[in-house]
């Protein structure tokens, strides 16, 4: 399916999805400073790159639409209206972190705005989002469930299972396969046993598109009708975005393996900020006032989140159950 | 009303009983109607061995035949009730949890607290446990402690048709996820079930016998054989308390506690595999806390350390009865 360059997409929502994945951006950029400078704590997988699938999927979503994320996470929760402050002092391990400082990078979660977790098992996303587009269904007012996943990750046994079951339960439920090109440091074909995670999809009887995850426009469009055919009561779909990861799978992966210019290629000619930018129509000026907004949004969040307290030491025993 | 039902129809008595108050209360299993579009009659299983039998009947619907594919029907069992909906989901026996074991030990059980405590998960997830069936070794294990060790998990164990249906309505209400493990060798026992609904809090252990010379602490298909124990012990003299501890998380140590300081003696006993079991727990603890008291080491009683074998006899040789646990008792009182 091609789908490319300028839409009747409107300026609001343009000036929206560009704020979001410039977000994406600067705090994952923010972040790969930081943890090279030794003061983020653990570990943490970047989504710069891949901005465009998150973005695009999620502009169509409200906070009564779930998505269940990856350990790849901070991209999905940007873009579906996580707020960055709290999202960082999560990163940070500090107090008035989104999860309390008690999940950290794989596991932040905003349950009042849809988002059902990052995870750091992989393929764990999508049973969970089984069972939350069961609850869009048996509700019946057409909200849907999204669950990502990477091109090695979907081949774990959870996610096919789950296309199975959605597809017998009729689930409202799209599984988004943001194709990288790398399971960790592993090529695609040597994990993946198709090219195209479409045929995939057939043998579960479920309909699917593949676009160009770096093109914004394409991955919107995509995502549009397919979300538009689940709220209507279609069952489950795929959607395959073709991206490029920008940094390492972790931070500190030397990315050695991928081919020579290959990761300088990505942020010269893949950038699907700068194509959005190219294509959008919106104005230098506007870009450039987002921009700076965002710059000092990442800035302020970076400095909030080193100010702020450690947990308390009582916070260790809280929130295990419900009452014990 | 207070019947004799049998341990299943208790169980069915709870879910049915729950299902009537709570319209978003889901049930999913495998079978679990049975045969529904099949062509035949439908409701004709209820789950593997019958338990809930009828209630696709009653509820239409809500009681969901799944795949045969524990992974996926559980986890979205976490998810439904993550979004709102409780979910009672059956996991025929304990032994299939290795499928799907991801879902409850790093989702089910720790998203509450990784997500800053903000996560309800109000899902019940009912597996049969123990041998005595000719299960054979994928078929009849006792995995409770495994559960146990999980912190956001609840386990729960009972050993009467009462506290079967009591505690089932207690995990349908608890706002998180408990781990319901049902003693298959027990379903057909029957006893005094009151037909109105009512729910057994959790952590509290239950005294079903009363003794002053040793302390039995057991639980689950453990809790008949220790009775008899304690009937023929009674005939040589020795009076036993018999703590059937109902839920083994949270756990009612304080109870043992007191009978223990009571008694001096201490015989603790699980079907389980002899390691890191419940017997041991109880052992530690004890031991712990109220080692003064104690008048003799503590005995323990447990299965071998090996699967659970098939022939019959073998089978018979493996599951811990009523004279390992006198043996022990006559042991800790020499």
């Amino acid at each position: 399916m091609q789908h490319t360059g300028k839409t009747d997409i409107s300026h609001d929502i343009l000036l929206s999805a560009y704020r979001r994945m410039k977000t994406i951006r600067t705090f994952e950029n923010r972040l790969h400073e930081d943890f090279k400078a030794g003061i983020v704590p653990g570990f943490t997988h970047l989504y710069a790159g891949q901005e465009s699938v998150a973005v695009g999927i999620c502009s169509h979503l409200t906070d009564q639409d779930q998505i269940a994320s990856t350990h790849r996470g901070h991209g999905h929760c940007i873009a579906k209206g996580v707020d960055v402050m709290a999202m960082m002092k999560e990163i940070h391990g500090r107090q008035g972190g989104i999860c309390k400082g008690k999940g950290g990078s794989m596991h932040i979660a905003d349950l009042s705005k849809g988002m059902l977790g990052a995870n750091g098992i992989l393929g764990a996303g999508a049973p969970l989002a089984c069972g939350a587009a069961l609850a869009d269904r048996l509700e019946g007012k057409g909200h849907v469930a999204v669950v990502f996943g990477g091109d090695g990750g979907v081949n774990e046994g959870a996610v096919l299972e789950s296309m199975n079951l959605a597809s017998v339960w009729k689930l409202p439920l799209m599984f988004v396969v943001e194709n990288n090109g790398y399971a960790q440091s592993t090529p695609q074909h040597r994990t993946t046993s198709v090219s195209s995670y479409e045929d995939r999809a057939r043998g579960f009887g479920m309909p699917a598109v593949t676009v160009d995850g770096l093109d914004f426009f394409a991955v919107y469009r995509a995502a549009g009708e397919l979300i538009a055919r689940m709220r209507a009561g279609g069952g489950p779909v795929l959607l395959e975005c073709r991206t490029v990861r920008f940094y390492g799978h972790f931070e500190g992966d030397t990315q050695r393996y991928r081919p020579a210019g290959d990761v300088k290629n990505a942020w010269e000619e893949r950038d699907c900020l700068r194509r959005f930018a190219q294509t959008s129509g919106l104005s230098p000026a506007e870009l450039e006032a987002v921009d700076r907004d965002v710059e000092q949004l990442v800035n302020a969040s970076v400095q909030e989140a080193l100010k702020a307290p450690h947990p308390a030491l009582n916070e260790l025993h809280d929130g295990v159950y419900v009452s014990y | 009303m207070t019947r004799h039902v049998s341990l299943k129809s208790a169980i069915n008595e709870a879910l049915d009983q729950e299902m009537a108050r709570d319209p978003k209360l889901l049930i999913f299993g495998q079978d679990t109607a049975g045969g529904v579009d099949a062509g035949g009659e439908t409701d004709t299983w209820g789950g593997v061995l019958g338990v809930t039998r009828g209630l696709y009947t009653r509820y239409g619907d809500r009681v969901i035949d799944a795949p045969p594919t524990e992974m996926a029907y559980v986890g979205a069992a976490v998810g439904a009730a993550l979004s709102g909906f409780p979910v009672v989901a059956e996991v025929p026996f304990i032994d299939f949890m290795g499928v799907c074991f991801d879902q409850l030990l790093n989702q089910a059980a720790k998203m509450r607290y990784m997500f800053g405590g903000t996560a309800e998960i109000p899902l019940v997830v009912r597996t049969m446990v123990g041998a005595g069936i000719n299960g054979a070794a994928q078929h009849s294990q006792m995995l409770t402690a495994m559960f146990t060790h999980i912190p956001g998990l609840k386990v729960v164990c009972p050993s009467t048709p009462h506290d079967a249906k009591g505690l089932m309505i207690e995990a349908i209400r608890d706002r998180g996820p408990v781990i319901f493990c049902e003693p298959k060798y027990l379903y057909e026992t029957t006893g005094p079930v009151a037909e109105a609904p009512y729910a057994i809090p959790f952590g509290q252990a239950h005294l079903a016998r009363e003794g002053h010379d040793v302390s039995i602490v057991t639980y689950g298909p453990m809790v008949p054989r220790a009775l008899e124990a304690a009937t023929q012990l009674a005939e040589t003299g020795i009076e036993a308390d018999v703590i059937d501890l109902r839920t083994l998380s949270p756990l009612d140590i304080a109870t043992v506690l007191k009978s223990v300081q009571k008694t001096g003696r201490l015989v603790a006993a699980d079907e389980a595999h002899p390691r890191c079991n419940m017997a041991t727990d109880i052992v530690a603890q004890v031991t712990r806390q109220c080692f003064t008291s104690l008048k003799a080491a503590p005995q323990m009683v447990s299965a071998p350390h090996t699967p659970v074998p098939f022939s019959p006899v073998l089978e018979k040789a493996y599951i811990p009865g009523a004279e390992q646990i006198m043996a022990a008792v006559t042991r800790i009182m020499a």
